[in-house]
């Protein structure tokens, strides 16, 4: 039942993306974000859907992982498209059919804006592809941890993730057994109206919230009687190291960026 | 009419690369009104076999037949779902309204009791289990202890009056003067409601102590099936499996390797206890 989700994205692998540390992967997304953000001009598109391809192939993920991602937006993707088409009306009028009207601005924005929402989930979604999940928080903590100074709890942070992540698959295999335990006695999340099928989930939640609670309770006794006490002056086993190929990722980015300002400046106009 | 049992299998998540096979071909038939018992290792796959005489998974090839509904079949389950009352190992799953009472009439309300047959059944049900109802009966679920929590839950179960109670575990987690209680209610609901007993258990004591019949399942396959003198006289067998006899079953092997003629048929210490007394005398 519950059992078949499949929780997190990474596939596990050894390209080039893999490799690279999790805080250069993190300031690097972000940077692509920026980049994404940075592109006014339709035809310049094409560096930004250039450099996803090639660094999806430098993946060796499959396209069909990028078009999984894109599936929660199957939806938003077209209604965003229809309304931009339709409801700008300025520029030149080109097609005109019965009450539809379509201007040059309304497709140069409809075009744009899904483009620039695919690549930038593409983009985002390479990241948590190669990434563990405990990477991603090691690195997300290491990132944070300047803000230390500010009292900003990162370590705290990083840990509540970590162990967020680790009880997903216990929390999935016990809401099973739950729902298992309900119906057998006859229990039915099936029928009735949605209010009647919320009422029918607290035979459900209720269990699950208490053991929870109980868990948690039972870590942090672990926890402290392991002498755990908070991130000061703790090492690591998996010491994070920048290598060569993080300042290449680097370099690659940084030209990224800097050939859609270029070539948004010196480009002449196409359309 | 029993519950039978056809060329079973289950495989978790087929065709993926975790495909795993959990039951693999069993076939069995359980007689109305008897105690079976299931024993075997962790991951031998009783756990597995027995959600399947709920319907609460199905088979990925075989079927279950209970009373002559067909598992498998989505009308058919729901007509032999409510003759198969099934106790999960921790109460803890399944516990979850604010009074035992309002808990135990859960299961009645389910089915289509109306409130005041559902509190009728519910109080009954705890005093078969051994709850009475004005004193725990608006006692919140999660204040009891482990062994009052699992009565509870038992009591939930009850109080659909299922014709085959199957039980997962039902001692695990307690300790003995709580094993011992549950057990014996367990033997009592069977005298008083005269409902089918089909209980899992990894505790050879109490499954030697209490079954009629007795499957022994090893690595997803039905390994052995018969009464607990035929079971048990494969002490050596079980111990190879990773299963432990009773403690007597091992005396008794011991008793016999040094020479000693003790009868095939003693694993229990009431059997041992009584074959002593009279060797003892004559």
């Amino acid at each position: 039942m519950l059992k078949d989700i499949t929780l997190g994205q990474y596939v596990p692998g050894d390209s080039a993306l893999h490799k690279l540390d999790p805080r250069t992967k993190i300031i690097l997304m972000i940077a692509f974000v920026v980049a994404v953000f940075l592109v006014k001009r339709i035809e310049v598109f094409a560096i930004v859907i250039l450099f996803t391809i090639v660094v999806t192939l430098l993946s060796h993920m499959s396209i069909s992982y990028l078009f999984k991602a894109l599936k929660p937006m199957r939806l938003l993707l077209p209604l965003m498209f229809l309304m931009n088409l339709f409801l700008i009306k300025t520029g030149d009028l080109l097609v005109e059919w019965w009450i539809f009207k379509i201007y040059s601005d309304g497709l140069k924005n409809a075009i744009f804006i899904v483009l620039r929402l695919a690549t930038l989930i593409a983009g985002t979604s390479l990241l948590t592809l190669t990434t563990t999940p405990i990477a991603l928080t090691d690195g997300l903590e290491k990132l944070l941890s300047p803000l230390k100074i500010i009292k900003f709890p990162a370590h705290e942070l990083a840990m509540m993730m970590t162990i967020a992540l680790r009880f997903i698959p216990t929390l999935v295999e016990e809401a099973d057994k739950i729902m298992k335990a309900q119906l057998a006695r006859g229990a039915d999340f099936e029928s009735g109206n949605i209010f009647k099928r919320a009422k029918a989930m607290l035979p459900i939640l209720i269990p699950l919230f208490v053991n929870s609670f109980r868990r948690a309770d039972e870590l942090a006794m672990a926890m402290e009687s392991r002498c755990y006490h908070g991130g000061e002056g703790r090492t690591r086993m998996r010491v994070l190291r920048f290598t060569w190929r993080d300042l290449v990722a680097i370099f690659v980015v940084a030209a990224l960026i800097a050939a859609i300002v270029i070539a948004q400046k010196l480009l002449p106009p196409l359309f | 009419m029993p519950i039978v049992v056809e060329n079973l299998t289950h495989t978790y998540m087929p065709g993926t690369p975790n495909a795993h096979v959990a039951v693999d071909n069993v076939s069995l038939t359980i007689n109305e009104g008897e105690f079976f018992g299931i024993i075997g290792h962790t991951g031998s796959g009783k756990s597995t076999f027995i959600q399947h005489l709920n319907g609460l998974i199905q088979p990925t090839s075989g079927r279950v037949l209970v009373d002559g509904f067909d598992m498998n079949d989505k009308k058919q389950r729901r007509q032999g779902r409510a003759l198969v009352g099934m106790v999960f190992q921790y109460p803890d799953y399944q516990l979850f309204d604010s009074t035992v009472l309002d808990d135990v009439m859960f299961g009645p309300k389910n089915i289509g009791q109306s409130p005041e047959e559902a509190k009728a059944s519910a109080e009954a049900a705890m005093r078969t289990v051994g709850l009475d109802p004005e004193k725990f009966g608006e006692k919140s679920p999660f204040e009891l202890s482990g062994g009052e929590k699992r009565r509870a839950a038992l009591a939930g179960i009850i109080a659909m009056k299922p014709k085959y109670l199957v039980l997962d575990e039902p001692m695990a987690g307690l300790d003995p003067s709580g094993r011992r209680e549950v057990l014996k209610t367990i033997s009592d609901l069977r005298t008083e409601l005269g409902c089918t007993v089909i209980m899992v258990s990894h505790s050879m004591e109490d499954v030697a102590r209490s079954a009629e019949r007795i499957a022994v399942m090893n690595e997803s396959k039905l390994f052995a099936l018969g009464t607990p003198d035929e079971i048990f006289s494969r002490t050596d067998d079980l111990i190879a499996m990773g299963l432990d006899a009773p403690q007597t079953a091992r005396l008794a092997k011991a008793l016999r390797e040094k020479g000693i003629a003790v009868p095939d048929n003693i694993y229990t210490n009431e059997q041992f206890i009584e074959w002593f007394g009279r060797v003892r005398n004559a």
